[in-house]
């Protein structure tokens, strides 16, 4: 790569040296501890709650759902979920209650001392009793939201085949696991505000929540983020909730209130990946070209819709890959059951589907007998061609030329040949490589953007600097250093003076939820325009000419600010031109851009313990400009690591909708001593969108690992499961059953 | 807690006297009582290793320990690797190397490091992986902080 220099990490200094508060790290005077109260089974009736003896109950403050100033409910898409449960539970860890007090260890202990009476009715825990409506969980007929894509006819192009093969597959739940659990401190004061800091990804979320749990309007309900230990998805949408909680107990209490969730109560209430069900039929011609597709998609959305509509739309318009395709069909479904409410977690429903489409993929090139990267190559989507959505594709993908990248960096297309001869000679340990090829809408889903029409804000001080303003939130993914960079090139100043400030509802515009990687593409280009007008605004009134040096820039600013008051420069977003989305049918242009990806694994499978090792692994991605090398490959290889252990370790054991492995020991992430090597490069082709060219990367390389590594255990095995995650008794499973059949 | 007993415990080079329940564990003496909120707690079971610290110059969970076993003893935490006017060289090199993202895992893993760099000065991959697997870290996928460690090692002044 180019010589160019990268600024370190901003508050990296502070990480380094554990000078940063994250949420369990402030205490407020006066400050009380809460918990929550739950509900054991997964559905019944509240008959009653009673408080035994053995507690001085008039030591804690207790909230009921008849408490709730304003309306019971916590604010996402439709208002189904209560914000405490008052009639009915739909999920094991409902909270029905809420109890604070002086010390937490006291608060845990009376907690034990509440006695719930439900009375417990049968609930549903499969997308198939969901679909069977073996119960009726919500609303008539347990169906969240429902899509249709069509493009062609898929009924022609199904019979247009010479061979249709079909295939079923599906995905598990995961957890997000970001080290620093959920937590909050909320304030209620007695202006009748309120206040709540806490570890989140989207404030403007949690104000909108807070505004209908206490009928306030925004100016009364402040949200700060405090450094954040991790997302992934995870802290989207659930600190809504949390954060509701501990503002009741402070509201109530007159006192600030502290919520931090244990590691096994984040791990069994908090939202985790949707599980999924897939099943595809597809029609190829003699030359292995795909003639049609029909893709049955369904996702478990858990008890209350939350944002299973939109992770759904996600998974829905990423099933049918950058294919060219002429017919395509694509049904989709979102379920209730009595699960907990699943939520985002990165990659937002496309893991499921790509998982689904590429692992059929090499099924079928294994049934028509074609090299699987053969059959990508004839079926890859070209510029001009169209995706099912009907999108023209305006930029070239480069498909070919990153297969011949993985060919380069693995000796891909000898191997997938020579493992077959070398296994032969080797009766247990069995290798094999595959690969898996994706794509990744950046930003919203269609109109979205322009629904949210975030903005972003820039202002000069007078000690000379400038202040970046957006409610995008630092996690871990280096948004507070990519702002900077495209601050301090806008302005033609330095990193170093531009403060990237604290997202704080009272502070700073809604610059949209941190998500679906948006925040470089989407608010980086905004602040970069921000930065753009903030310079010709200097211009125009003469205090700053073509060429400046920063010094001449702050005695500008000061001189503007002087004559002026001050010197700011907003921006809101605004849909660019010739963008078209038809919500109606799910047509048209579903994403501004996307990124290309082909990503493949090499595995050691011992067919003695079913062990499989991932030896290589090689992630090949067109992103269009590279902000900052260091931070966006650290961002593939995390994102990696997470794919590995959604494909080989990650599985939540269920029992009556309740995760019963919710602790670090027996949910296996992966560490450093079994954690693959990750080889990253980037393409830096097509730079037409975002500050400088630069596309979204943040959930991309979620989407990947786990159907390159299966594949490649197919090259290794002949066969290999439709199913993630496959641990070692599940391909032992999978194994004895092929044998016998 | 009731029954408190004293213990005295030097921490990075402080001595401190504490009045604690004898199994008050030492995350919380140095989160709660000495205020250090650099070691953080993630599980609170051994798994996560956010919670490490150096006592008598050995990496251990500090959510594991009862503060009366570790009564005497030297404890250093991330407040105490860096002088008041430069990073320690481990330090440095996560900076610049992109070893920290969302920082939760950062003040343990650099302990860990840390503690493996003066046992080992010149550590291979394979020992770095091995020193650090008590340290889980969920945003980098480890590369980074693989290589955040070997580069320290192979600078002059590392400790
Ligand atoms: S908090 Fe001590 S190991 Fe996780
Ligand atoms: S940097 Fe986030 S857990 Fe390691």
């Amino acid at each position: 790569m180019k010589k160019r220099s990268f600024p370190t990490r901003v508050e990296g200094v502070s990480k380094l040296t554990g000078k940063s508060k994250y949420i369990d790290d402030l205490k407020f005077p006066n400050m009380l501890h809460g918990v929550s109260v739950r509900s054991s089974v997964p559905r019944g009736k509240i008959k009653g709650v009673s408080f035994k003896p053995g507690i001085d109950w008039e030591k804690f403050t207790i909230v009921r759902a008849s408490d709730i100033p304003g309306k019971n409910v916590i604010q996402v898409i439709l208002d189904d979920q209560p914000c405490l449960a008052s009639s009915h539970i739909s999920h094991p860890g409902e909270v029905v209650l809420l109890l604070a007090g002086e010390d937490r260890e006291e608060v845990l202990k009376a907690r034990d001392y509440v006695e719930l009476d439900i009375e417990a009715s049968p609930g549903i825990f499969s997308i198939e009793d969901s679909l069977a409506k073996k119960e009726v969980v919500w609303g008539s007929d347990n169906i969240f939201k429902e899509y249709t894509i069509t493009k062609g006819d898929v009924a022609k192009g199904i019979s247009a085949g010479s061979q249709v093969i079909e295939g079923s597959y599906s995905t598990g739940a995961q957890e997000q696991l970001y080290i620093e659990n959920h937590g909050v401190i909320a304030h209620a004061s007695d202006d009748g505000s309120i206040t709540v800091w806490g570890s989140l990804q989207c404030p403007y979320y949690v104000q909108q929540a807070l505004r209908e749990v206490f009928s306030l309007p925004p100016e009364k309900v402040r949200v700060v983020q405090t450094e954040t230990g991790g997302g992934f998805g995870g802290k989207e949408d659930y600190p809504s909730i949390i954060s509701s909680h501990a503002a009741l107990l402070s509201y109530k209490s007159k006192r600030p209130v502290k919520m931090i969730y244990s590691r096994a109560e984040d791990m069994e209430v908090t939202t985790k990946r949707h599980p999924s069900m897939s099943h595809i039929k597809m029609a190829v011609d003699k030359k292995g070209k795909i003639t049609g597709l029909d893709f049955e998609f369904f996702l478990d959305g858990g008890a209350y819709a939350t944002l299973s509509s939109v992770v759904l739309s996600r998974g829905t318009i990423h099933a049918a890959g950058p294919y060219n395709i002429e017919n395509v069909r694509v049904h989709s479904k979102a379920v209730a059951t009595n699960h907990p409410p699943f939520g985002a977690f990165r990659g937002f429903g496309a893991p499921q589907s790509i998982f689904a489409l590429e692992r059929h993929m090499d099924v079928v090139a294994k049934k028509l007998g074609i090299d699987p990267v053969e059959f990508r190559k004839i079926n890859v989507l070209k510029i001009g061609d169209t995706t099912a959505t009907g999108q023209s594709i305006a930029e070239e993908p480069g498909y070919h030329e990153l297969f011949s990248t993985v060919d380069e960096l693995m000796d891909f297309s000898e191997k997938s040949k020579s493992f077959a001869i070398q296994n032969k000679k080797n009766p247990i340990v069995k290798k094999g490589i595959g690969l898996a090829c994706f794509f990744h809408g950046a930003g919203f889903t269609g109109s979205g953007e322009s629904y949210l029409a975030s903005i972003v804000g820039l202002e000069a001080t007078r000690d000379g600097q400038v202040v970046v303003k957006a409610s995008s939130t630092e996690i871990g993914q280096g948004a507070n250093t990519i702002f900077s960079q495209v601050a301090s090139s806008a302005l033609g100043i330095s990193e170093q003076s531009v403060i990237v400030a604290r997202p704080d509802t009272s502070n700073v515009p809604n610059s949209g939820p941190t998500v679906a990687s948006r925040t470089t593409m989407v608010v980086g280009d905004l602040l970069e325009k921000a930065g753009s007008s903030l310079v010709s605004t200097l211009r125009t009134t003469g205090f700053l000419g073509e060429v400046y040096t920063e010094r001449e820039f702050f005695e500008a600013s000061g001189k503007y600010i002087d004559q002026f008051g001050s010197l700011k420069s907003y921006v809101q977003y605004k849909q660019p031109p010739g963008i078209k989305w038809d919500e109606e049918n799910y047509q048209g242009d579903a994403y501004a851009t996307y990124a290309w990806a082909v990503y493949a694994a090499e595995v050691s499978v011992n067919t003695l313990t079913y062990e499989t090792k991932v030896d290589d692994f090689v992630a090949i991605q067109e992103v269009g400009h590279v902000m900052h090398p260091t931070l966006a490959e650290g961002q593939i290889e995390g994102g990696v690591a997470q794919g590995v252990g959604y494909a080989l370790s990650e599985k939540v054991v269920w029992e009556e909708g309740l995760m019963k492995n919710s602790q670090m020991t027996n949910y296996i992430m992966h560490t450093s001593a079994d954690v693959p090597d990750i080889r990253v490069y980037f393409e830096e082709k097509n730079q037409n969108y975002g500050p400088k060219g630069a596309k979204g990367i943040g959930e991309l390389p979620m989407d990947g690992p786990a159907p390159a590594i299966i594949n490649a255990v197919q090259n290794a095995l002949g066969s290999a499961p439709h199913f993630i995650p496959m641990l070692p008794e599940d391909l032992m499973e999978f194994m004895e059953a092929s044998s016998e059949s | 807690m009731s029954h408190k007993e004293e213990f005295t415990l030097k921490i990075n080079g402080e001595t401190k006297v504490f009045l604690a329940h004898p199994m008050e564990r030492l995350l919380d003496t140095i989160r709660s009582d000495e205020n250090l909120t650099g070691t953080k707690e993630g599980c609170g079971e051994g798994e996560c290793g956010a919670c490490s610290v150096l006592v008598n110059g050995k990496l251990v969970n500090s959510c594991l320990i009862p503060i009366s076993q570790v009564a005497s003893s030297e404890i250093e935490t991330i407040e105490g690797v860096a002088n008041s006017e430069s990073l320690a060289p481990i330090q440095k090199s996560f900076l610049e190397n992109g070893g920290a993202q969302c920082g939760f895992c950062t003040p343990g893993m650099v302990l860990a490091a840390i503690s493996l760099l003066r046992d080992n000065p010149a550590p291979n991959l394979e020992e770095v992986k091995t020193a650090l697997s008590g340290n889980l870290c969920r945003c980098t996928g480890y590369k980074k902080i693989f290589e955040s460690t070997l580069i320290c090692s192979q600078m002059e002044d590392q400790q």
